[in-house]
């Protein structure tokens, strides 16, 4: 190999390198902004103020969906540490059940009431016909509850 | 037949991601090809010039 | 010995591309077919129902937006150290091919997350980052085009290229590194794949039949680039 050659996969190296290193900083110094959602945990944690818009995710704790007159419902988000209790109205995804991801945009209230303009359902990796859910099921290797 | 229509009520998405997916690909493919039979006639037209006349 | 740079001759590359065409073409036809088969035969999924058919599209069309980037990253490391002419047409060659993919990556996605995420579109970390890759493609093309000289449009588009790939990692490892409402990996982990056979059939054909159909049309662009280079060589020898 020669010294030009040599020369130049230096210069590819340092394009990647420098790639990297502008990359690395760039999402460094968005930090939290890159995260699409809080967990009830951050929420604690961060001790987000009332009244900051910002979306939270986790999973709808079972046995919580509370729905009110007309379009207004109630649910809980919990991580499995902390919950944060959260008020909508309007429609949800057909995917939003209890014990299934979800992810709601709005803001904490002074009472720390996550009020969300918005609600969207966040689903598994996992993808199965019915018939093998009932297998599981039935062979008790399904943990979770539906 | 009509599950395959209807797609469980899902066939004004399912149905879109497909037919966009064909059309798209379809017109990629039928851009490289003319571009490759361009290429080819304009080469051609280019040698014959070429070709020293009897 | 033969090397690998007795195929980057041009008339060898137009020689065994011809040749291996027809073969690619029949690859990309039958796994597609296949595939199509397997795919509207499959049961609706637990959860997603019939949208879980977007998945045969989506992700074979992510898949390839990100392989042709690769590709043309490669070619692009190929063109600046070995200052090799097919390396160049190769890269270039890749682009728009990889932008269509990438654009119907999107697509396809929006379309899935509409009725099950309840949103055609969110910021979060992998869609966006997936957003960057069509824009880094169009940067590129743009770019290309741009610089009158061949040799300098290569090593320019080059270097961004290899710039650029510092993307491919950010989209793959996204949906690990941050919380995001797109779901985490379901092929590629520990302890196997979460996507039932049935699913994994027919998503597994079709990611192979969109990737033989790329390589069929990135060797005819290939071609096509190598044919004009003769034309442009024919005319200045006329000019001349």
């Amino acid at each position: 190999m020669n010294a030009r050659k040599r020369r130049r996969i230096a210069f590819v190296a340092s394009l990647l390198l420098g790639g990297a290193a502008a990359a690395v900083l760039v999402i460094s110094a968005l930090q939290d902004n890159v995260l699409y959602f809080y967990s009830p945990s951050d929420v604690y944690t961060k001790k987000v103020s009332a009244g900051t818009a910002f979306r939270i995710g986790g999973l709808v704790q079972k046995h919580s969906v509370k729905h009110d007159s007309g379009m207004k419902m109630q649910f809980v988000v919990t991580d499995g540490a902390r919950t944060v209790p959260v008020e909508y109205s309007g429609d949800v995804p057909s995917l939003f059940r209890e014990g299934q991801g979800v992810v709601a945009i709005g803001r904490l209230n002074e009472g720390g009431l996550f009020q969300a303009d918005q609600v969207l359902a966040k689903h598994d990796e996992k993808y199965m016909p019915p018939e093998v859910v009932d297998a599981l099921k039935r062979s008790g290797e399904w943990q979770k509850g539906q | 037949m009509s599950d395959f229509v209807t797609q469980g009520g899902f066939a004004a998405y399912v149905w879109p991601a497909y037919g966009i997916s064909a059309f798209a690909l379809a017109v990629l493919g039928l851009w490289i090809v003319s571009d490759y039979r361009k290429a080819k006639a304009k080469l051609a037209a280019l040698a014959e010039l070429e070709r020293p006349t009897p | 010995m033969p090397s690998l740079f007795e195929f980057a001759n041009p008339k060898k590359f137009m020689d065994l591309s011809g040749s291996l065409l027809p073969w690619l073409v029949a690859a990309a036809a039958l796994t597609l077919g296949a595939g199509l088969l397997l795919g509207f035969t499959t049961p609706p999924d637990y959860q997603q129902g019939d949208t879980v058919r977007i998945m045969f599209v989506h992700v074979p069309a992510a898949w390839v937006a990100m392989m042709a980037y690769g590709v043309m990253t490669v070619a692009s490391i190929f063109g600046l150290v070995n200052r090799h002419p097919l390396a160049d047409i190769a890269a270039r060659a890749a682009a728009p091919i990889g932008a269509v993919f990438t654009a119907l990556g999107l697509i396809t996605g929006s379309l899935w997350g509409r009725p099950m995420w309840g949103a055609w579109w969110v910021w979060d970390g992998r869609l966006t980052s997936f957003l960057l890759l069509l824009l880094i493609y169009l940067a590129y093309i743009a770019l290309n085009d741009a610089i009158e000289n061949e040799t300098r449009a290569a090593r320019a588009s080059a270097v961004f290229a290899i710039v650029g790939a510092v993307n491919l990692p950010i989209i793959e490892f996204s949906v690990q590194w941050w919380t995001t409402l797109h779901q985490g990996e379901s092929i590629l982990r520990k302890g196997g794949p979460t996507i039932a056979p049935v699913f994994l059939w027919p998503l597994f054909l079709m990611a192979l039949g969109y990737t033989f159909l790329f390589f069929v049309f990135w060797t005819i662009r290939i071609r096509s680039e190598i044919l004009n280079r003769r034309s442009r060589t024919l005319l200045e020898m006329r000019a001349g």
